[in-house]
């Protein structure tokens, strides 16, 4: 009989724990989701910049942080207000297609490539990043890829075939496509004492860089610009169009800018802002 | 290899003083994996039970895609799940995408055919001894079902309890349809998941170790349970 009162007791303790976290489950705050890139959120610049805005508009950001590649997929489903990426020539498709609103340039920073100190490829103090690209094709050393078709990835595609590098054949044999984001790919070049290639800011937060580190760099081929977009509302009748496009306008305007121009890690600044301004 | 020596004292640092941001991830995760196995018990325990009671043709057939079930990839639940729940899948409209909600109904469908199958199998056993007692006394099937689980009750404790662990260590379906967004969504698979890609491997592994901590306390929990009651049960 105790048995009995004992579980049912414990059954009605359930049952209650249920009850009291169920309407916790259900929140109406006021927020937007932003469909964005790894390297906005491991670089803490998201974590650093969107308090200030939540305090500004009481709007809180929710950020999905995934490739561009899958950003733009899941915004194309409409499971998300706003688009925070880094592959122009994509972003301009989304828009085109009617998916987006219109897009904006936000920031920028830089690609580097990044490899093992002892650079068996020899393309340390290079500027010229196909060049360098070549070299490590030629010396058949290790280079880790994305292979997400993420903006990262997007990149260096594009730097492959601007050094004539056929890199579906070497596949598989030096260079290793890893499937995941960006620091995961870093962990994997730390690990295999491969080449790869990061955009600066997540390269900066990185924090098990191993033997790793900066060799070529400040090519113009290797400029990073983030825009940023609404999702079209006329597609998809979920979107938030007015606190998202308040978040846009916070982002691009003075105030957006300099929260971004001063985030920095180890007394580095990992974002550039460069918005147009406004005219109207 | 620094890293274990500092996962292990960073792990204690964050139980130490309780870090209110890891308080809020521990608490996000207990409460989406209790909620989860909650659902998957209610509906697995009663097909479970029915399954090792009834005999319709085609029960093995179910037996075996139950047991094929327990097998299923996170990854493919979180997908099916994300497009499912997609503002443009057949349940956008419920606007749960990215929240809690959704981790609660990707872990469901990961747990369900645990307790199913599990509880198919214990009842098995036990249906065997008292399947003659059963039909003589003419007990309809449903109240067999409820006997059955009722005096099974500690074995099946065990089945909850995988339930629960495939549920608080899967990092595949809850990071796609909760987007591991912080304060909203974040748990502690999903937190391991980010600081091993910021390549804060002590910390990652450090919060491995609260999550097995947290684990092994649940369990122990119910083990303590199990055990008082059955000491009251035999005094």
């Amino acid at each position: 009989m105790l048995t009995r009162f004992f579980s049912a007791s414990a059954a009605a303790v359930l049952a209650l724990g249920v009850v009291a976290t169920a309407p916790a489950l259900a929140d109406d705050d006021r927020f937007i989701i932003v469909q964005s890139t790894t390297s906005t959120q491991n670089s803490g610049l998201l974590d650093a910049i969107l308090p200030q805005f939540k305090e500004k508009s009481g709007i809180e950001v929710r950020v999905v942080a995934v490739g561009t590649g899958q950003a733009l997929k899941n915004a194309r489903n409409g499971d998300g207000d706003v688009l925070l990426v880094h592959a122009k020539p994509a972003e301009e498709k989304f828009v085109a297609d009617g998916f987006g609103v219109k897009r904006s340039d936000v920031m920028y920073n830089d690609f580097v490539i990044v490899g093992p100190k002892s650079d068996p490829a020899g393309i340390k103090g290079l500027s010229d990043a196909p060049l360098a690209l070549r070299k490590i094709a030629d010396s058949k050393a290790p280079f880790a890829s994305r292979g997400d078709d993420s903006g990262t990835h997007k990149k260096e595609r594009a730097l492959w075939k601007m050094a004539e590098v056929d890199i579906g054949e070497a596949s598989g044999s030096w260079y290793r496509e890893t499937g995941s984001g960006m620091g995961a790919t870093l962990n994997a070049a730390a690990g295999m004492g491969a080449y790869t290639m990061s955009d600066r800011a997540t390269w900066i937060a990185f924090k098990n860089k191993g033997e790793l580190a900066i060799l070529t760099e400040g090519d113009d081929q290797l400029f990073n610009q983030y825009g940023v977009i609404l999702v079209n509302p006329e597609k998809h009748a979920a979107v938030k169009k007015d606190d998202g496009q308040a978040f846009i306008d916070w982002l691009i305007g003075a105030e957006g800018q300099k929260a971004i121009a001063a985030y920095k890690v180890d007394g580095q600044q990992l974002f550039f802002p460069n918005a147009v301004k406004e005219t109207n | 290899m620094q890293d274990f020596a500092n996962s292990f004292s960073l792990a204690f640092e964050l139980l130490w003083r309780f870090d209110p941001a890891l308080g809020e991830i521990v608490f996000l995760s207990l409460r989406v994996t209790f909620a989860a196995v909650l659902i998957a018990c209610a509906i697995g325990l009663p097909i479970g039970a029915a399954l090792a009671i009834l005999r319709f043709p085609g029960r093995g057939l179910f037996v075996v895609l139950f047991n094929t079930l327990m097998g299923l990839p996170p990854v493919v639940v979180g997908l099916l799940v994300y497009m499912l729940l997609s503002n443009a899948g057949p349940l956008g409209v419920l606007r749960l995408l990215y929240t809690p909600g959704a981790m609660i109904i990707a872990q469901s469908v990961l747990v369900t055919p645990i307790i199913v199958a599990l509880t198919h199998q214990v009842l098995s056993d036990l249906n065997a001894e008292y399947a003659d007692t059963f039909r003589s006394m003419v007990v309809p099937w449903h109240k067999a079902a409820v006997t059955l689980l009722w005096d099974a009750r500690y074995a099946l404790l065990t089945v909850v309890l995988a339930g629960f662990g495939r549920a608080i260590a899967e990092v595949g379906a809850v990071i796609i349809v909760g987007g591991n967004i912080n304060h909203v969504t974040r748990v502690m698979t999903t937190a391991i998941a980010l600081e091993t890609s910021k390549g804060d491997l002590a910390l990652a592994l450090a919060l491995g170790l609260v999550l097995l901590m947290i684990a092994l306390a649940v369990n122990a929990a119910v083990m303590a349970v199990r055990a008082s009651a059955r000491r009251m049960a035999y005094a």
